[in-house]
């Protein structure tokens, strides 16, 4: 039999805030623990949450960026259960009303189509502290710095019918949110997590079989392995007679492999109820408006008009959009390069990125800047240098010895484009090469070659070779 | 001289300690030491307080006659008074009356607090109450119950009963207090005290240990109806803590005492006077309302229909909210934990079985059934729509008159012990005072005389935000009586 | 609504409260009274009236993203039962 997978995934992405959702403490990443829990964090007696602003901002600008509806009024509730890295015993969340409702997300499938994913809410929450589980002779720690820092929680629809299509879904999201500069995207940090909802079906079967949610799987690797071997395992299960139960699993990195939660599976009632201590949402439709004059140029966008501003093949135009800062560099190399968009995106995707690689380097760190490889594409384009001198003049601009220009007068290398200093060469060359002439013109005329190296030679390699080439072909052919 | 003034200085209220201070004849010193000799004299008998703070009620007296000197003195500046001991106070033990919080020090103080502290108001200690503020006879309390000054035999009334008891036995002129239910109002009338409830987001709740977060509401404590205005002042406005504190002026609220109540109208509610009111209770509200007629005052019958209602609507939403908001108490950042826990759930389930009284644990249990699965129609969600019916009974009402007067509990003081048995019995001392929490409107409590000894109050209920005219109708009525002057016995 | 020994033990669970065996009786009638007087509710019909979660027909206020508080973690670790290395300590959590 054939099966169907089908996946929805359920992202919480950390809104970039500098103070939480509920309270004034820091939410910066990795202070010692409970140094930025405050009292409303830990839940002392008597504290109450404020919400913070900027939190439904950034949550409108998501739900404007995926095309969704903003809920005018939206209501915060309770979500009731014990854990001791919940300190006040419920989670203040968004429940039957969202902030954000119906939206979508378009991927590129590898066949060159693009799918829609619909978006079927977003909305706000709080995080949880973390549980250390170092041994404290025997107890586990509990950190609370984490408590407190706004998530907005975003639910797809079941859409995807790939462990791949989920990634591509989960990475177009990952773009998205850092593009808005809504959450810092780091994912070893835990600031963008996935849960997955996995079932299979026959295909052709309209009902959705029973899912597994797979938990915490904070990189595209274990979610594309997860998800591959859950499928697998359900497959297995259901075709050797058995029955897929519904239930959390955790995906366990070392054995690759997902695994029940829960010994006994005991149902949660959470017994949600709007939060007293907070009043209803009400986004007003100027609020809306004022937010959506402030989105940048999404990634499709962007996309789009590099292919038609820059002529770029759809490939170059996506990698060159992954990261708003990456199409930035881009952009303002190919205006330091004069307009040679194409060469400049050669030059960004292949040496540039490379050593940016090689480096372990973030973008923000190169040692070489937008104008600085502009100006070099340009002196690739006006024939200062050759392209296999640019590639010398990269190196040292990325070692650091200075500007394109400096570097490229220091080492020489600059292109002899002087058609008397190309004519003495060549007809050195020919003086000193009587045989291979005699050869050429008894028709061996492949040993042009010869003579091009030789001329490239004897200039130590800056004689323009499209000059050499005329050149040698009207002195050999006379 | 000075040694009789002493002697009779706990015999004035905030509005003449005020004077008396404003104008050098005494210092808040005298009058603080005062207050600390006699609730070190007094208080063994009630037990009306849990923490006392004496040593830093001296040095906030001292620095209110340096205030007061330097001529920088508001109304309440050197007045002492005492806290419920739900309020958080930076450095004191704040315990809400439950062994939860019995080694609790709270590490940051409560706006109330704050603003009484910045008015230079005296801080005397923490008053007793309820175990987190459930109960209507002060007998939940993990440090035993308060005993009622006019009969010792009987409870103030809860869950601020302390509060109360302290105001009625004069160990201070006034106090803070919190009212879910009732909480203000009932102990006011059995200790026969004034007490005002305010509208719902007045006063700020940060660092009010929180019972059922949409009806909790803090208010003052004193003998007079002039008191409670010049403690309102200090404790009402906007707190941007709060979100549900409202961003509103607060007035000044003895400006419009002894204006007239002539032409003012006042709606009497039938299902008030119903079954289950004492017949003593019922004749002295209804001669309290005929002083009101007296004074100018316009009686007018009117109907609260869904009046009966609000008692089982409020045993469901304020059970519910409080089982959420007592979560938090788990044995792992503060409060009682259990010893030597076995497991997470060992630790949960004896920590909270241990630190909360039969009373918590019974209404914790009934807020986690009405909010759980399969239920949440039935009851919680239920009780909301009944919610809705009381507030609009009295949004109608409130069309026609400008206030509602009625008995605040159906009885006198009750025995010790008389109704500790019966949860339901109990409930029903607050029959006149919760219905105006489920709306979140402002009402106070006015001595309106004794019965067999015990005292019985008149409730009054505004419009929002009214308190000015719920003020002056009860400073009136108190101009006309002087069932406030009474000192109970061993306590004058 | 009648609760049985079960049910009580099931709330309890939810609640997290440890209830000894012979108090659960207790509780079960205390419970079951409680909530048959509760059920007066339904005498009344509520059909299309919107639910009242608050008093104050009021909005959320927003507060401005600025980080107002510091690090007191000392200050507030004082009334904890358990820490060590600033964390709070609790019976090892298995996951």
């Amino acid at each position: 039999m054939n099966w169907e997978t089908v996946i929805g995934l359920e992202i919480h992405a950390q809104l970039a805030t500098k103070s939480k959702i509920f309270s004034g403490a820091s939410t910066a990443y990795g202070a010692e623990p409970n140094r930025q829990a405050c009292p409303v964090d830990l839940g002392l007696p008597g504290v109450l949450p404020v919400l913070n602003g900027e939190v439904v901002r950034m949550a409108v600008k998501f739900g404007l960026a995926v095309g969704a509806r903003i809920a005018p009024r939206s209501v915060f509730a309770r979500k009731n259960y014990f854990y001791p890295d919940l300190p006040k015993g419920y989670q203040i969340s968004q429940y039957e009303l969202p902030l954000v409702e119906g939206g979508h997300l378009d991927i590129d499938l590898e066949d060159g189509t693009t799918k829609r994913v619909g978006i079927t809410r977003a909305h706000l929450e709080e995080d949880a502290g973390k549980s250390l589980h170092e041994d404290f002779h025997g107890m586990t720690g509990i950190d609370l710095n984490r408590a407190g820092t706004p998530l907005v929680e975003i639910v797809s629809e079941p859409d995807m019918r790939s462990p791949r299509e989920a990634v591509a879904y989960m990475k177009k999201l990952h773009t998205l949110v850092r593009y808005l500069g809504i959450c810092d995207g780091n994912m070893q940090e835990g600031s963008f997590r996935c849960d997955a909802n996995v079932s299979v079906r026959p295909e052709g079967q309209a009902e959705f079989g029973t899912r597994a949610e797979i938990k915490n799987l904070n990189s595209f690797r274990f979610v594309e392995r997860a998800l591959e071997y859950e499928v697998e395992r359900q497959i297995d299960l259901i075709e050797s007679g058995g029955e897929v139960v519904q239930e959390t699993r955790l995906y366990d990195v070392e054995r690759g492999e997902t695994r029940s939660m829960r010994t006994k599976e005991e149902a949660n009632d959470y017994r949600y109820f709007p939060d007293p201590d907070l009043l209803p949402l009400v986004v007003e439709p100027a609020f809306v408006e004022e937010v959506r004059a402030t989105l940048p140029e999404l990634p499709d966008e962007k996309r789009d008009r590099f292919i038609e501003r820059y002529g770029l093949p759809a490939y170059d135009a996506s990698v060159l959009t992954t990261t708003r800062e990456m199409a930035d560099f881009y952009e303002a190399t190919v205006k330091a390069a004069g307009g040679a968009a194409k060469r400049a995106a050669n030059w960004v995707m292949g040496d540039f990125l490379g050593a940016l690689n090689k480096d372990g380097l973030d973008l923000q760190d190169s040692p070489v800047g937008s104008e600085a490889l502009g100006t070099l594409v340009a002196r690739i384009e006006d024939e200062t240098v050759s392209g296999r001198s640019a590639k010398e003049v990269f190196e040292a601009m990325w070692a650091g010895e200075g500007d394109p220009d400096a570097i490229i007068e220091a080492k020489g290398l600059k292109q002899v484009t002087d058609t008397g200093a190309i004519e003495a060469v060549v007809d050195q060359v020919i003086a000193e090469n009587p045989q291979q002439l005699e050869q050429y013109r008894g028709g061996k005329t492949k040993l042009l070659g010869f003579f091009v190296g030789q001329v490239m030679k004897l200039s130590g390699g800056k004689a323009n070779p499209q000059q050499v080439n005329a050149l040698l072909k009207k002195k050999l052919d006379g | 001289m000075a040694e009789r003034s002493t002697d009779t200085i706990h015999e004035k209220t905030v509005a003449e300690s005020s004077k008396a201070l404003r104008a050098g004849e005494i210092s808040s010193r005298e009058l603080t030491e005062a207050c600390l000799r006699r609730i070190e004299r007094l208080d063994p008998k009630l037990n009306s307080l849990i923490t006392i703070t004496a040593e830093r009620a001296l040095a906030a007296a001292d620095a209110a006659d340096d205030r007061l000197r330097g001529g920088d003195a508001g109304p309440m500046t050197g007045v002492p008074i005492v806290h419920k001991d739900i309020f958080c106070a930076d450095g004191v033990r704040t315990t809400c009356g439950s062994r939860m919080l019995d080694p609790f020090v709270a590490p940051y103080s409560a706006t109330v607090v704050e603003r009484l502290e910045a008015a230079g108001a005296v801080m005397l200690g923490k008053a007793n109450m309820d175990e987190f503020a459930m109960g209507s006879s002060n007998e939940t309390s993990h440090f035993g119950p308060v005993r009622n000054p006019w009969d010792p035999e009987t409870v103030p009334g809860g869950s601020s009963g302390g509060s109360a008891a302290a105001v009625a036995a004069r160990l201070a002129p006034a106090a803070t207090g919190t009212d879910t239910g009732g909480s203000i109002r009932q102990p006011a009338a059995l200790s026969g005290v004034c007490g005002l409830k305010p509208t719902y987001g007045r006063v700020s709740r940060w660092g009010m240990i929180a019972f059922a977060s949409s009806l909790d509401q803090a208010g003052p404590f004193a003998r007079t109806a002039e008191d409670l205005a010049l403690m309102l002042g200090a404790m009402a406005g906007f707190d941007p803590k709060d979100s549900t504190s409202v961003d509103r002026e607060v007035p000044d609220y003895t400006e419009g005492l002894g204006g007239t109540l002539r032409g003012v109208r006042v709606g009497v509610p039938a299902e008030f006077f119903g079954k289950g009111l004492e017949s003593g209770v019922r004749g002295l509200v209804e001669s309290a309302l005929a002083e009101l007629e007296g004074l100018g005052a316009e009686l007018v019958e009117i109907s609260l229909p869904n009046m009966e209602l609000a008692l089982p609507a409020y045993y469901v939403i304020a059970p519910a909210e409080a089982s959420s908001n007592l979560a938090r108490y788990d044995g792992v950042r503060f409060g009682h934990r259990c010893s030597d826990p076995k497991s997470l759930e060992d630790l949960y389930k004896r920590s909270r079985a241990e630190g909360f009284g039969d009373e918590v644990k019974r209404r914790i249990l009934v807020g986690t059934y009405a909010l759980s699965a399969g239920y949440y129609d039935a009851y919680y969600l239920k009780a909301q729509k009944v919610r809705r019916l009381i507030a609009d009974d009295f949004t109608r009402a409130l069309e026609k008159v400008d206030l509602i007067a009625g008995p605040t509990s159906p009885t006198v003081a009750f025995g010790l012990g008389e109704r500790a048995d019966d949860p339901v019995q109990m409930y029903l001392s607050d029959i006149y005072t919760l219905a105006v929490n489920l709306a979140g409107l402002p009402a106070l409590s006015v001595p309106c005389g004794f019965l067999g000894g015990r005292p019985a109050g008149l409730q009054l209920i505004g419009g929002y935000f009214d308190e000015a005219r719920l003020l002056n109708a009860a400073h009136n009525y108190q101009q006309v009586t002087d069932w406030h002057r009474r000192a109970p016995e061993g306590f004058e | 609504m009648a609760l049985g020994r079960d049910e009580v033990l099931a709330i309890a669970h939810l609640a997290r409260i440890g209830i000894d065996d012979e108090s659960v009786e207790g509780y079960a009638r205390d419970l079951s009274e409680i909530l048959s007087f509760v059920e007066q509710m339904n005498a009344v019909d509520t059909d299309g009236v919107e639910p009242m979660a608050h008093p104050l027909d009021a909005v959320q206020r927003l507060r401005s993203d600025g980080v107002t508080e510091s690090d007191r973690r000392e200050h507030y670790q004082k009334v904890a039962p358990a820490v060590e290395a600033g964390l709070y300590l609790v019976p090892r959590v298995v996951e």
